[in-house]
């Protein structure tokens, strides 16, 4: 600590350039930050999938409805302990921009699915009364300034028309990566009003005993509806939420690309403000070393200047980032999990030490082989 | 006293034996000292002097510990430094030398203060004992009233007595300066000798210096010049002028 002014110091030398390259810190750690949350959004239903539930769909195209009496065969197969189902809604508030995700759901099983999410009883109970109730993500509901017993109209895109429910109920997540961003209104509301693909459903959600069983299960479900009109393709919740992301592609090795980048161009510009910081204090190095300074001290007070142009530029970078993720979804629904966890934060200082110490290596080991006698004689 | 024929047998403060200094320029050698002995107790203030290129500054750079000899010694108070790996010599400078250059070599991001308590840095006294070490050294150099300056804030002479103050503030058993009034003005320079001439008589301090200046050299106890690598002692001839 007693050497943190020289360090200080020295870093202040030219101050235009610290503040520049303590900015490229901020700018590529946020934009690593900003990348590992678009990563999280696309992989993080996968990471928090439910290791004991499957999804069931129709078997031609997760578009395709199954009928609703499935649930009770579905129910019969031993190892299953529940079973829910869902219907997507595909409407909007307000705007097309206003993305939310809004499912019909049954109300006497869904909510018992997802152990995840935590709602008040009487709020629930409220909604359960209501045919026109709806729950809402607290995310959502943020967003849109709703509040209990607001009414809140939609516009349907699938299902036609103006369709209005009343706010009964908010629920949240237990775990900070959780989606709270989902709208859920009553399966026999939408079954009601709708006038087609009655009494069909547009998903199952199955809880099983074990998830050790999970692949006889699958198995045993498929086969179940084996060649009927609505065939099956049952999967784990995990590889479900995987094969979406697949569908857009390879987004860590886009992200892991992107990144390389940045980081090599971080390398680059520390590297060369490095260099150039030694190569103009040659005469200073050697001072201290005069004045008994080791070689390993030079070399240590070279690598730390480094490291402070990285540690605050990652600190400054990820805790913009930081807020600006806080503020949520800035897409309006597609990234429901828009959320920088400390993980992603933590691997963020640990590119930056990384980055620094690379940066910083190649002068600081020059400054530990400066030669006393020849770079005094230089000044 | 202090003997250049090598012959003194007593336990001097800095003995010098054979000490030679060979470099290499290109394909030429250069051989700039040439088995040079020298004994200095404890006390003296010697001055150095001779044409450019005599290796006055080489043999400081060697008594120092800044360079290490083609062949020879250098023991001081009882070490021989000579045979020092890198990492004990460097602790070695920094109990044991002052070193005060012509050019200051202060650090110009750090103020008075800071650059005199530098070499404090590297020992185990705690914040309150590096900050009393400094104020008393400032005061001995006269710039207490400048101790928050930096080096652009500061006159020539009044940064020679800051490098001053930085080369006693360890107390360190000798102290060598190379060409120290060289970039200065008459007067400045005076008040830089008087101060070394102070170290010297009022503290008791080992100067070695190394001066083109006659009227500096008159200041040391005893003036060596060394021409061509040899050190020849000249008691008896003025300042500025060679053996006879």
């Amino acid at each position: 600590m007693k050497f943190f002014p020289l360090i200080v110091a020295n870093l202040f030398r030219k101050k235009t350039r610290t503040i520049l390259t303590i900015g490229s810190f901020v700018a590529a750690l946020f934009l690593f930050a900003l990348l590992a949350t678009i990563d999280t959004s696309f992989t993080g239903g996968v990471e928090i999938a439910g290791a004991d539930r499957l999804v069931v769909l129709n078997k031609t195209s997760i578009i395709q409805p199954l009928p609703y009496s499935y649930r009770d065969r579905i129910l019969q197969i031993p190892d299953v302990k529940e079973a829910t189902y869902a219907v997507w809604f595909g409407g909007y508030y307000q705007n097309e921009k206003n993305f939310i995700p809004v499912m019909a759901v049954d109300t006497d099983s869904y909510f018992k699915m997802y152990s995840e999410f935590k709602i008040q009883p009487e709020q629930w109970e409220a909604f359960v009364r209501d045919r026109e109730g709806c729950i809402v993500g607290r995310s959502t509901l943020k967003k849109y300034g709703w509040k209990i017993g607001d009414r809140v109209p939609f516009k349907g895109t699938i299902y036609p028309g103006t369709w209005e429910f009343n706010i009964r109920g908010i629920y949240d997540g237990t775990r900070a990566e959780d989606d709270q961003t989902q709208f859920w209104f009553q399966y026999k509301y939408l079954d009601e009003r709708r006038d087609f693909l009655k009494g069909m459903v547009g998903w199952y959600v199955v809880r099983i005993v074990s998830p050790d069983n999970a692949v006889d299960v699958v198995a045993a479900l498929d086969e179940l509806f084996a060649n009927s009109p609505y065939e099956t393709k049952t999967e784990t919740e995990k590889s479900f939420a995987a094969g979406f992301v697949k569908q857009i592609g390879n987004i860590r090795l886009i992200i892991m690309s992107i990144g390389s980048v940045v980081l090599f161009t971080l390398l680059l510009v520390t590297g060369s403000t490095m260099a150039m910081s030694v190569r103009e204090r040659t005469g200073e190095l050697a001072v201290l070393k005069t004045l008994g300074f080791t070689n390993v001290k030079v070399m240590l007070l070279v690598l730390a200047e480094s490291l402070l142009y990285a540690l605050p530029g990652a600190f400054i970078g990820l805790g913009l980032a930081k807020l600006f993720t806080m503020r949520g979804d800035p897409t309006g629904g597609l990234l429901p999990f828009f959320y920088l966890a400390p993980d992603r934060i933590a691997m963020g200082f640990g590119i930056a030490l990384v980055a620094g110490i690379a940066a910083g290596i190649i002068p600081a080991l020059l400054a530990m082989r400066l030669r006393i006698v020849e770079a005094l004689r230089r000044v | 006293m202090v003997r250049v024929d090598g012959l003194n047998q007593n336990n001097s403060l800095i003995q010098v034996r054979n000490l030679d200094k060979r470099y290499l320029r290109g394909s030429e050698e250069i051989h700039v000292l040439r088995g040079l002995n020298l004994d200095v107790d404890q006390g003296e203030f010697v001055a150095f002097m001779g044409p450019s290129g005599s290796g006055k500054t080489t043999l400081l750079n060697l008594l120092g510990g800044l360079d290490l000899p083609t062949a020879g010694s250098v023991i001081v108070d009882g070490d021989e430094i000579t045979s020092m790996s890198g990492q004990k010599l460097a602790s070695w400078r920094a109990r044991h030398v002052g070193f005060i250059f012509q050019m200051y070599n202060l650090i110009p991001v750090l103020t008075a203060f800071q650059n005199i308590e530098l070499p404090l840095l590297l020992t185990s006294l705690t914040k309150e004992e590096r900050k009393q070490h400094v104020e008393t050294v400032l005061a001995v150099v006269d710039l207490s009233d400048r101790m928050h300056h930096y080096p652009r804030q500061l006159s020539g002479g009044q940064e020679q007595r800051v490098a001053i103050a930085r080369a006693i503030v360890t107390d360190p058993t000798f102290l060598l300066c190379d060409e120290p009034t060289g970039d200065l003005d008459r007067t400045s320079a005076d008040g830089v000798l008087e101060l070394i001439d102070q170290l010297v008589k009022t503290y008791g301090k080992t100067v070695l210096m190394v001066t083109h200046d006659p009227r500096a050299a008159e200041r040391a106890g005893v003036i060596l010049h060394l021409d061509k690598g040899v050190l020849i002692e000249c008691q008896e001839c003025q300042a500025g002028e060679g053996p006879s």
